[in-house]
């Protein structure tokens, strides 16, 4: 049922469920408890994958999140195809589908491992020696046929369809790891009564525990504490446990970035739970209890499957009760091997041998698998395998005296369990900026001097000795606690590194050394010898500890053989750094609720939903959305546009201004200020009159714009562009917080507090008057440029008159939430009269056509006021304001600037591209200097004709001349001509 | 003759939380002054309002429906009923000749109250600050982030947040505690 490979007690599984699922297409059944790995090999199916480059048939290494092979896709629906997974990772599910990766047709029979029997042509660095010419097949040829034949699964197509959340947390320790170690630090600060987050990356808590046959802790077998301490964990209010959670990234301040995996195990989720959270924890402490990975050997052929580590091997009887293999090779250069022999055998499985490279075995375990009859090589090793599909014989040999191999003897088997010994998973303490040192000792990296308040502990540290790894621990959570006592626990050896016999000379073998990305010893060897000394070279030439993994497996056997290789010490080759993240992590996470719609704030005027019900088209301005034109049924774009510019000009026309930035300036030296801030004056500017004002910055030139109105002796309300009010507030508060702290004015934002309704033309006093309450609304009594207070359709307004239509023109300005209710009472007024609604689109015709610039078009940040023509506004009495002495300098009065002028294209149906480069020739020679550039170019309807405004090197002194717009069907004559199209009087301002 | 016209909140009709553990909701219409100047407005203003700007970074005094959060060494929020009569002319003849800055924002943002033993762990989901009460005990306000948007947030108790956030922003508000809500259940 859940497999012939199945033992028939034991392990952490739940034997009354079965589940069903398929790899492949195949259907296989399982256990709850299962993960994907366990359960195929329960079913003896070791074959899961085929490697990266050399398609070389692969299955499970590890049992563990370090698993370079058995990477799988799962296939949850549509949308949900999830690759490159760690089979040893995923958790069955009742209807789970997984397939493998990087094999076609299927996975037995694989096309590309013809790349297997080619490789003797394929070494390290073989793409940049061969790959070179000709000019652009690179990229268009090879890197795509690379890339085919290589790679590891396929990025999902549909968009995804679940929903990530965001977890921000705070604590004072965190601890990542929830093997004893990590579980012995959590429990002390729990007790402490600090808020601990447990972090672990497996579904249960537990660690090595959750596979130890033998260990008591506080006189309760391994798993049995494991249990109590969870549970105590559990009910403590101060305490967040996070199982199948990956603290994937450690940053600055005790900053970790962990990914919660939360339905992927589920056969069918709550639709409302997230599939993933991220959780974003900063803690005052935090405590690495991260482990070791388990090292394989270097020899040839040491990747097919059912070839694996010893401890994996271990695990799967133990935790999951299953049968890795039925006859076993051990293969270990430290005491483990025996552990795992002990336990195989116990689990049913016949040991085949166990060798082992070292002299002697005459201490505890190899006493214990000696009494339990296991046959013991010592003094051997293992050379090679033999194999396809599955491995079927060890090629075992004894060393000589002078430590060569001698002929090996070919042991059948079908499961190479392989033990090099254990590396601390320093990737952590490494992210974490914390400097690795290395102990010559046990031919290990370990934590030197932690950068940030933390501490690593247990055998991530180096510490494999269980009693002293409590004691650390428990210190580490809280100083002076009681720590547990264990009994029985293993002590290993260091074990070896890099390739456990010379490799020999026939070049197809291969031993491997990063099994995910299929670099061999060969290759490393390789990399030395073409001139790479600093194992940053080799890194990059070979590729070692580049795949997804991070060379958790592999990087000290890779550092050990170039060490070697190069007849140095592992110290000196030195250790590439650790990046994160630590395993691959969803991209969905990151975004969490920042997608689609949600990607960013929509920022809607209170007006917004009356233009959307008369079909707007919109545009984006920052954050805003802003009508473009608004659409009668049937019309294209510019119908649209010709008619809210037509209608405007000859009745009135309404607009949503509301999105304007708008400042409030209070204070008895508010004018003073303002001063400062603009090239205009305000001093003299009467309480109800308003400004048209232009903002400079330090050096000179023009970047903001707007209107002031007083409102009072000490009150100003002042607009600026949409897009720069953020900007503009947050300079006039650097100014005032760092140049003028002294200066009696001060500011509030009330973008949001006023919508504004813009009605210009020559209706617009009609449509507004009868709505006015409290304001002579009169030419004599409330001029152009002018602002009143009072009230309209009962609510405060700060009327303006104000216009960047060139008609007469009011801004109503009303508390927010009345936006719309007034919208409303004005379109009733209007739209009897003939009046529209109008875009930005017509906003920026009628402008150009009275020769108003807009920061942006006409100026692009290298614009002085004299420039654009307004020279005479800046008030050069003021004894200083922002930019003034830039406006001095020499280059910023130079003839030849180039000046605001309007341009008319000799063929009045031509209009010119925003952006054409100006000349003056209709024939210039290629590499001729631009005189200028077209800034705004519309069709006018009022004209009937093109009209462009441009920026022309001495454009005020060549009025009247023809010069040429250049676009892509060539040169174009044009007059230039004052930039002002319409009433050039002003006489339609002041009805 | 006018027609009437009716005050009109950006949070009607937007759906807002409501679970066993915690529920949002928009907070009433109120009188919103910006009020910015030296601690030495801060005796008259307590005499004229009732509360005492605080001087304490982070800190709010409320009495009533009447509130004062310091928003920064020279600026403060007041908060009071919707109708509290002409507020500003009061104040800015209490004030006299004392400088000072005061605006009326009553439109330029609203509030929203969450509310119930899962508060704080709701605005966790945007919020990047430590939201345990003893970081960030009752009477705390500030200025901070809730995922892209910024906000005010003032803890009025254990269990009862209220946040202040512009207009425009209030319906990406509203989304976001709806989905974190969603999300955990």
């Amino acid at each position: 049922m859940a497999g012939a490979m199945r033992t028939g007690s034991g392990g952490r599984l739940d034997r009354t469920r079965v589940i069903n699922f398929s790899f492949d297409g195949k259907r296989f059944q399982g256990l709850a408890g299962d993960t994907l790995a366990s359960a195929l090999i329960a079913h003896g199916v070791h074959l899961m994958g085929r490697s990266f480059k050399y398609h070389r048939p692969r299955g499970p290494l590890s049992m563990g999140s370090d698993e370079p092979n058995a990477l799988v896709t799962v296939d949850a629906g549509k949308g949900r195809l999830t690759p490159n997974l760690r089979a040893t990772q995923v958790e069955i599910y009742e209807g789970l589908r997984a397939r493998s990766q990087n094999a076609w047709p299927s996975l037995k029979h694989d096309a590309m491992a013809l790349n297997g029997v080619f490789s003797a042509f394929l070494p390290a660095g073989f793409y940049y020696k061969t790959f070179i010419g000709p000019k652009g097949a690179w990229e268009h040829i090879y890197e795509p046929a690379i890339r085919r034949a290589a790679g590891l699964g396929v990025a999902p197509t549909e968009p995804d369809p679940d929903h990530y959340a965001y977890e921000h947390r705070h604590c004072e320790v965190a601890v990542v790891g929830a093997g004893p170690t990590g579980r012995a630090a959590a429990r002390a600060a729990a007790r402490a009564g600090e808020r601990v987050i447990l972090f672990d990356e497996q579904v249960e808590f537990g660690g090595s525990a959750l596979a130890d046959s033998h260990t008591t802790i506080e006189g309760k077998p391994a798993t049995e504490w494991a249990a109590l301490v969870v549970a105590e964990l559990s009910a403590a209010p101060n305490v967040t446990l996070l199982p199948r959670t990956q603290v994937f990234g450690y940053y600055a301040q005790n900053f970790l970035a962990a990914e919660q995996r939360v339905t992927d195990h589920i056969a069918y989720p709550d639709p409302k739970l997230p599939r993933a959270r991220f959780w974003q924890v900063r803690a005052k402490r935090v405590i690495v209890a991260a482990g070791a990975h388990e090292r394989p050997l270097v020899f040839p052929d040491n990747d097919r499957p059912g070839i694996m580590l010893a401890d994996s091997a271990r695990t799967l009887a133990v935790r999951y009760g299953v049968k890795p293999g039925s006859r076993i090779v051990v293969a270990t250069s430290h005491e483990g091997g025996y552990r795992a022999a002990l336990d195989l055998a116990d689990a049913g499985c016949e040991i085949v041998a166990i060798v082992d490279s070292r002299a002697e075995a005459s201490w505890g375990l190899a006493t214990a698998a000696r009494a339990r009859g296991l046959p013991i090589e010592t003094n051997a090793v293992i050379l090679g395998s033999r194999g396809g599909l599955r491995v079927t014989h060890a090629l075992v040999a004894r060393k000589w005296s002078d430590g060569n191999p001698g002929q090996p003897d070919a042991l059948p088997c079908d499961l190479i369990a392989m033990t090099g010994g254990w590396t601390p998973s320093v990737n952590l303490f490494s992210q974490s900026r914390g400097k690795l040192k290395f102990d010559p000792a046990t031919q290990t990296f370990l934590p030197g001097e932690p950068a940030q308040t933390m501490v690593c502990v247990g055998a991530c540290a180096g510490v494999f000795d269980l009693g002293q790894a409590l004691a650390d621990a428990t210190r580490a959570g809280a100083e002076g606690a009681q720590a547990p006592q264990a009994d029985g626990a293993d002590a290993f050896g260091p074990g070896t590194l890099g390739l456990v016999a010379p490799l020999p000379e026939e070049k197809l073998t291969k031993a491997f050394v990063d099994f995910q990305n299929d670099v061999t010893a060969r290759d490393i060897k390789l990399a030395t010898r073409e001139g790479m000394a600093s194992i940053e070279h080799i890194k990059r030439y070979t590729t070692t500890g580049m795949a997804t993994d991070q060379g958790k497996t592999s990087n000290m056997n890779a550092l050990a053989i170039a060490a070697d290789a190069l007849g140095r010490e592992i110290a000196q080759v030195g250790l590439t750094t650790f990046r994160l993240p630590y395993t691959p992590v969803t991209f969905g996470i990151f975004g969490g609720p920042s997608k689609r719609e949600m990607l960013d704030p929509v920022r809607e005027t209170p007006i917004h939903p009356w233009y959307v019900a008369r079909g707007a088209v919109w545009e984006e301005a920052g954050l805003w959305k802003r009508a473009t034109r608004i659409p009668l049924a049937g019309e294209t774009p510019e119908q649209t546009v010709t008619r809210e510019c037509l209608t405007t000009r000859a009745k009135a026309g309404i607009m949503d201004a509301s999105t304007l930035g708008k400042i409030e300036v209070v204070g008895a030296q508010a004018a003073e200020f303002l001063n400062r801030l603009y090239i205009n004056s305000f001093a003299k500017l009467g309480v109800g009159r308003c400004r048209y004002g232009l903002m400079l910055n330090e050096t000179g030139f023009i970047y903001d714009d707007g209107v002031v109105m007083r409102m009072a002796d000490d009150r100003f309300h002042l607009t600026t562009t949409t897009s720069g009010a953020a900007h503009v507030f947050a300079v006039m508060e650097d100014y005032l917080q760092t140049e003028w702290p002294n200066l009696k004015a001060r500011f509030t934002s009330i973008t949001e507090q006023w919508a504004t309704i813009a009605v210009n033309g020559p209706l617009a006093r009609d449509i507004l008057a009868p709505l006015v309450e409290g304001i002579d609304m009169s030419n004599a009594a409330f001029a152009h440029m002018s602002v009143r207070e009072g009230k309209i359709c009962g609510v405060p307004t700060r009327l303006a008159r104000v216009s960047f239509t060139g008609e007469m023109g009011f801004e109503v300005n009303v508390p927010t939430d009345y936006g719309l209710a007034v919208q409303d009472a004005i379109w009733r007024q209007a739209e009897p009269r003939g009046a529209c609604a109008y875009g930005l689109d017509t906003l920026l015709r009628l402008r150009a056509e009275k020769g108003f610039i807009v920061v942006g078009l006409e100026t692009d940040g290298t614009v002085t006021p004299d420039d654009v023509g307004m020279g005479k506004m800046i008030a050069m009495s003021k004894p200083d304001f922002v930019g003034k002495r830039s406006l001095a300098l020499a280059d910023l009065k130079r003839p030849g600037r180039k000046q605001f002028v309007g341009l008319l294209a000799e063929n009045a149906q031509h209009r010119p591209d925003e952006g054409e480069q100006i000349v003056g020739a209709e024939k210039t020679p290629p590499g001729t200097k631009a005189l200028g550039h077209v800034t705004s170019s519309y069709m006018s309807a009022t004209l009937g004709r093109s009209f462009c405004l441009a920026m022309l090197a001495d454009g005020r002194a060549r009025l009247g001349q023809t010069v040429y717009t250049v676009g892509l069907e060539g040169a174009h004559p044009a007059k230039v001509v004052e930039p002002m199209f319409y009433d050039k009087e002003g006489l339609r301002l002041d009805a | 003759m006018t027609p009437e016209v009716v005050r009109r909140s950006v949070l009607d009709g937007r759906p807002l939380p409501a679970t066993g553990r915690v529920k949002a909701y928009p907070l009433p219409f109120a009188t919103r002054l910006n009020l910015r100047g030296s601690p030495d407005v801060v005796e008259p203003v307590r005499k004229a309002f009732g509360v005492a700007p605080p001087t304490q970074p982070m800190g709010s005094a409320s009495a009533g429906e009447r509130a004062a959060l310091w928003l920064g060494p020279d600026e403060w929020l007041l908060l009071a009923e919707e109708n509290a009569g002409d507020l500003m002319g009061t104040l800015t003849s209490a004030l006299g000749g004392v400088f000072h800055s005061l605006v009326d924002i009553s439109h330029r943002q609203v509030g929203i109250a969450i509310e119930g033993p899962g508060a704080a762990r709701l605005l966790a989901a945007g919020c990047p600050l430590d939201l345990d009460a003893r970081a960030f005990p009752v009477g705390m306000s500030t200025r901070t982030l809730l995922v892209k948007a910024e906000i005010g947030l003032w803890r009025r108790e254990e269990n009862f947040f209220r946040i202040e956030v512009l207009r425009s922003f209030a319906p990406y508000v509203a989304r976001i505690l709806d989905l974190a809500a969603r999300d955990q259940g």
